[in-house]
């Protein structure tokens, strides 16, 4: 059972409810396509990948981004029951989708790097370390369900 | 995912922009590091004072990114280069090799939190790449 205090609560949603997710959603993926060429083998339906200026003005990968983005929107609405809140989502990373679970961590880095660009010294270590213990909970609960 | 021509390129042209700030960079990164990552404070119980801002923090992660600059410039032959560090660190301060990931994390953060604009993907999978190449030389004489 993950415990929060109310400081990183405030964290958590102060980040959230100012993040622009039609623009940190599609750096983030494009990011992580790119920095780990690796990850595009989940993307062979998404048209042009062939090199960074390719991947970051892809519309597809833009828009998927922004969706996996919003789908943190979850886990901020139920910090208390965040294992629970992804079970759904994490069956269907395993058993539709295949991807490797090493790959979640890789998109976490890559998110806490593009909203490290974005906060600038907002962006204390105390936020770090909050932003990060936050999206590595999310990433084990999406982990979880694989078996 | 050894560096090529490109990688060494744009790690130097990224590091033209930046090492005036090499000081507060590595201190920001280790001081990041320790808040981040726990753990890592078990390597320095010797410290009183660990918080990003004291004196021991600033002066040790400056030294570090000072030797990360000279091996930027070295970085056509990493072993070599930080032969006798990785002695140092193999013999001596004994670091589990899984903690340079936490600091190189912490470094391109730091990067990318100076120099939003510079620090494009591109600059980041090639300081990424390099970090890592760093990492393995320094590792290279631990068994």
């Amino acid at each position: 059972m993950v415990e929060w205090t109310e400081q990183e609560r405030d964290i958590i949603n102060s980040i959230f409810s100012s993040l622009d997710y039609e623009d940190i959603g599609p750096k983030a993926l494009s990011r992580c396509l790119i920095v780990y060429p690796w990850t595009q083998r989940y993307f062979g339906g998404f048209g042009n990948l062939y090199n960074a200026n390719a991947i970051k003005s892809n519309p597809m990968i833009a828009a998927h981004g922004i969706r996996v983005l919003h789908g943190l929107d979850r886990a901020v609405k139920n910090m208390d029951n965040i294992k629970a809140t992804y079970a759904e989502l994490s069956v269907l990373h395993s058993e539709k989708l295949h991807v490797d679970p090493d790959n979640f961590k890789l998109l976490a880095d890559c998110l806490t790097i593009v909203i490290a660009a974005k906060l600038g010294s907002a962006f204390t270590p105390e936020v770090q370390a909050t932003f990060q213990k936050f999206v590595a909970v999310v990433v084990s609960a999406l982990g979880r369900q694989y078996h | 995912m050894s560096l090529n021509d490109d990688d060494k390129a744009v790690i130097s042209g990224f590091w033209g922009k930046a090492s005036s700030r090499a000081a507060e960079i590595g201190a920001d990164a280790l001081g990041r590091m320790l808040v981040v990552y726990p753990q890592t404070k078990t390597y320095f119980d010797h410290w009183k004072d660990k918080s990003p801002s004291s004196h021991n923090v600033r002066k040790h992660g400056k030294k570090i990114m000072d030797a990360i600059g000279d091996a930027i410039t070295l970085m056509g032959d990493l072993n070599n280069a930080l032969l006798e560090l990785s002695q140092l660190h193999a013999f001596t301060l004994r670091v589990d090799p899984s903690n340079f990931k936490m600091l190189s994390h912490n470094i391109l953060v730091v990067m990318a939190n100076y120099f939003p604009d510079d620090f494009t993907p591109d600059v980041h999978l090639a300081m990424d790449k390099f970090l890592a190449a760093v990492a393995r030389a320094l590792s290279e004489r631990y068994r």
